[in-house]
């Protein structure tokens, strides 16, 4: 696990923390340990659970093992392998904020096999932690930079991180704009959160559902809708998209129109994952393997493959 | 451990080994403590299984194979490696279709504590490896061993491994190693090298575990004569392969080509059986599984060779991304020809032509990319 490394560097020194994490603001996770076993899980505890809606819950979590624990790193976009016992396992984002928060959040949507029976597990339960896996959101290049955030569903997940990791440090960052798209209006988790970041200086919050309601005063339709009430300005602005595929492609469409390079847009891609380390094969992407090599690429990093339908 | 002593000084020239003295290599080899693996028929196919005897090896055996064909017959003289690959290279000993990478134990509590599973190798030689098995050996290192995260079995395994390679004199009619750079003169790679005459073998060292071995075998200085001969062999071997790829790196061509009309005439003929990813020796998906115990207390986490010709392979809540033969049949030949170049800095064919043989329709991968790639 990644933690040994940090673990060695952690006790070296007091000011390794904030070293570590200035090395991942590079977008790449701190792996040179001498790797002893990359497919073993760790015993992690279930502290708190949270249901955030009828099918979404948070899981806050602790590694069984304090010194691990203690010395976990990971970067804004980074994922975990959970465990399942007797199940197996699935790649869950990591929420919380890299510095501050003590325990390690995931806000997982029971959809199946394994999310299904994680979704069982309550406060006190046992669960299989491995990770921090991949490469997150590019936190250097988004200094001094306005950033348009552009999410559809649980998309959210994965950016809630980069989002909170920029509203600690507000003033290190441009105008920040969030467009969050759901399906449904019921769908829409974190209200207060969202509220909460909507209150913070040049930091604007756009939803859209494409099916609205009664208390839906939004935009109704696709996510791109909301396209016509902002200016990004191409040059200074990066975006950060995550969502599904088409929600996805839609969006990098409707940002080129805009002006934006596809340098300037970054986006997380979900494929098939079992080992996370770049050995089973299952989530190539063209030439590149999602889970070490994304799961967050530069648009840039992989047209003209992507939105080609089967890849 | 087997012998692995570097204080000799390595052996440069080629020796000669009479075809009376070759099994003094099997003896040798099981003196250092290796178990040795080497070319025996069963199933009516040239495999690699334990051998002690040289009787066992496939004397005056040859073969005949072409698309979806693959058939034994008499013919070789007295040689016993006048044969080209068999439907498995060295991947399964190193790469194993199956095994367990953890246990985890629950106990009555629900505390769980993951149990790696210890990496187990034991010495082995294998007799017989050819160019193109050692170039994809290269490549499931460079996969599964050299990146930052080593597989700790696979690595293991490895590390026990001594490699004896035969230069190849009798490529079949889907061998097509010349055109990828990878064959049918081993040049890299083993311990051992041989080239097969009439009346014996040249033995050629490649390691310096591989002169410790030919010093203790009754070898003579090879003559120039018996060098040409083995070189004449090698190089006629060379000219009789007929098939090739259109290139050695076809990555920008076929990622430039992902709608051409042949993706979807290939997947009117293809079964999406998975054969060709089983025998293709640079192939290294696998999949991962939970296997329980019947009382709960226990779980041991598997795995096992995948593919991406199955509907699972990419499968994500919902579906799956290359939900039909045309996406799968493409994945495959792009990622072979194209995504490895990205990945590992070249194609991931090697030649060997297995994919051809083994395919029970016949689908030539040669063809597939010249059709693709022709304008
Ligand atoms: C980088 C990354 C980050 C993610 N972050 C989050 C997040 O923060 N929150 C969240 O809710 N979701 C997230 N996901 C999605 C999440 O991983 C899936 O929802 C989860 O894997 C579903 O698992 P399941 O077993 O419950 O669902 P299922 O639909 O039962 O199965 C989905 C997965 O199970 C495996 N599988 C199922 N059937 C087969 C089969 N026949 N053969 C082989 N394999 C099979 C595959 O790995 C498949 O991907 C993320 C995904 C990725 C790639
Ligand atoms: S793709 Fe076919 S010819 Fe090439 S290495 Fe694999 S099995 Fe051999
Ligand atoms: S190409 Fe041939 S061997 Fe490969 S999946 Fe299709 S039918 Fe099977
Ligand atoms: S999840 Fe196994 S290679 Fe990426």
């Amino acid at each position: 696990m990644a933690a040994r490394a940090a673990s060695a560097a952690a006790v070296a020194s007091p000011g390794a923390r904030s070293e570590s994490i200035s090395r991942k603001k590079r977008g790449r996770s701190v792996q040179t340990e001498p790797w002893v076993n990359p497919h073993l899980p760790h015993e992690a505890e279930i502290v708190e659970r949270i249901d955030e809606s009828e099918h979404v819950f948070t899981l806050k979590l602790r590694l069984a093992n304090p010194a691990q624990h203690a010395a976990y790193r990971f970067a804004p976009g980074q994922f975990n392998m959970l465990y399942l016992y007797g199940v197996g396992e699935v790649p869950i984002s990591i929420v919380s904020d890299p510095e501050h928060d003590d325990l390690l959040d995931h806000t997982i949507r029971r959809v199946g096999r394994v999310t299904d029976g994680i979704a069982a597990l309550k406060a006190g339960d046992r669960l299989g932690v491995r990770g921090p896996y991949g490469r997150g959101w590019p936190l250097d290049a988004l200094e001094g930079k306005d950033v348009l955030i552009v999410t559809g569903g649980l998309g959210c997940a994965p950016s809630v991180s980069v989002i909170q990791y920029m509203m600690r440090r507000r003033a290190r960052f441009g105008a920040v704009t969030i467009l969050q798209g759901v399906k449904h209006y019921n769908d829409l988790l974190w209200r207060a959160r969202y509220e909460a970041w909507a209150a913070m200086p040049r930091t604007r919050v756009l939803f859209s559902a494409d099916t609205g309601g009664p208390l839906w005063p939004w935009h109704i339709g696709p996510v791109t809708g909301l396209f016509e009430h902002i200016e990004p300005e191409p040059g200074r602005t990066l975006a950060l998209l995550c969502g599904p595929e088409g929600m996805m492609a839609a969006t990098v469409r409707a940002l080129r129109g805009l002006g934006l390079a596809d340098s300037a847009i970054w986006l997380s891609l979900e494929r098939s994952m079992h080992c996370a380390v770049g050995q089973c094969g299952h989530c190539q992407f063209g030439g590149k393997f999602v889970c070490k090599d994304g799961p967050v690429f530069a648009c840039s990093e992989i047209a003209p493959l992507f939105s080609v339908k089967g890849l | 451990m087997p012998v692995r002593v570097d204080i000799e000084a390595p052996v440069t020239e080629t020796r000669f080994l009479p075809r009376a003295d070759l099994q003094r290599l099997l003896d040798v080899l099981a003196e250092a403590g290796y178990e040795c693996i080497g070319p025996r028929v069963r199933d009516g196919a040239i495999v690699y299984d334990p051998v002690t005897r040289v009787s066992e090896l496939p004397h005056g055996v040859t073969d005949r194979q072409g698309p979806g064909e693959y058939r034994l017959q008499a013919g070789a003289g007295g040689r016993c490696f006048a044969w080209a690959n068999g439907p498995q290279a060295l991947k399964p000993l190193l790469f194993t279709p199956q095994e367990s990478l953890w246990t985890v134990r629950r106990d009555a509590q629900g505390r769980l504590a993951f149990i790696p599973a210890p990496p187990v190798a034991r010495p082995v030689a294998v007799l017989g490896v050819r160019a193109c098995d050692l170039a994809a050996l290269r490549l499931q290192d460079a996969h599964f061993r050299d990146g930052p995260r080593p597989d700790p079995a696979y690595s293991a395994r490895r590390d026990a491994l001594f490699l004896i390679a035969v230069h190849c004199t009798h490529p079949a009619a889907t061998c097509f190693c010349v055109s990828t750079g990878d064959g049918p003169r081993a040049d890299f790679g083993y311990d051992l090298a041989l080239s097969e005459l009439d009346d014996g073998f040249l033995v050629e060292a490649g390691s310096v575990a591989g002169g410790v071995i030919l010093r203790r075998l009754p070898t003579v200085e090879a003559t120039t004569d018996q060098r040409q001969v083995a070189a004449r062999e090698i190089e006629s071997g060379a000219r009789a392969q007929q098939r090739a790829l259109p290139g050695t790196d076809l990555r920008d061509t076929l990622f430039g080509r992902l709608e051409h009309p042949r993706w979807e005439e290939v997947a009117q003929r293809c079964l999406s059986c998975a054969n060709c990813t089983s025998v293709c020796p640079t192939c290294f998906c696998y999949s991962e599984h939970d296997v329980p115990s019947l009382d709960g207390t226990e779980s041991t986490h598997t795995r096992q060779w995948d593919s991406c010709f199955t509907f699972g392979h990419s499968y994500i809540h919902g579906g799956a991304v290359r939900g039909g033969t045309r996406e799968r049949y493409r994945q495959w030949l792009t990622h072979k020809l194209g995504g490895w170049h990205d990945q590992y800095g070249r194609s991931g064919c090697v030649g060997c032509g297995r994919c051809i043989t083994w395919c029970p329709v016949g689908i030539d991968i040669t063809e597939e990319a010249r059709a693709v790639c022709a304008d």
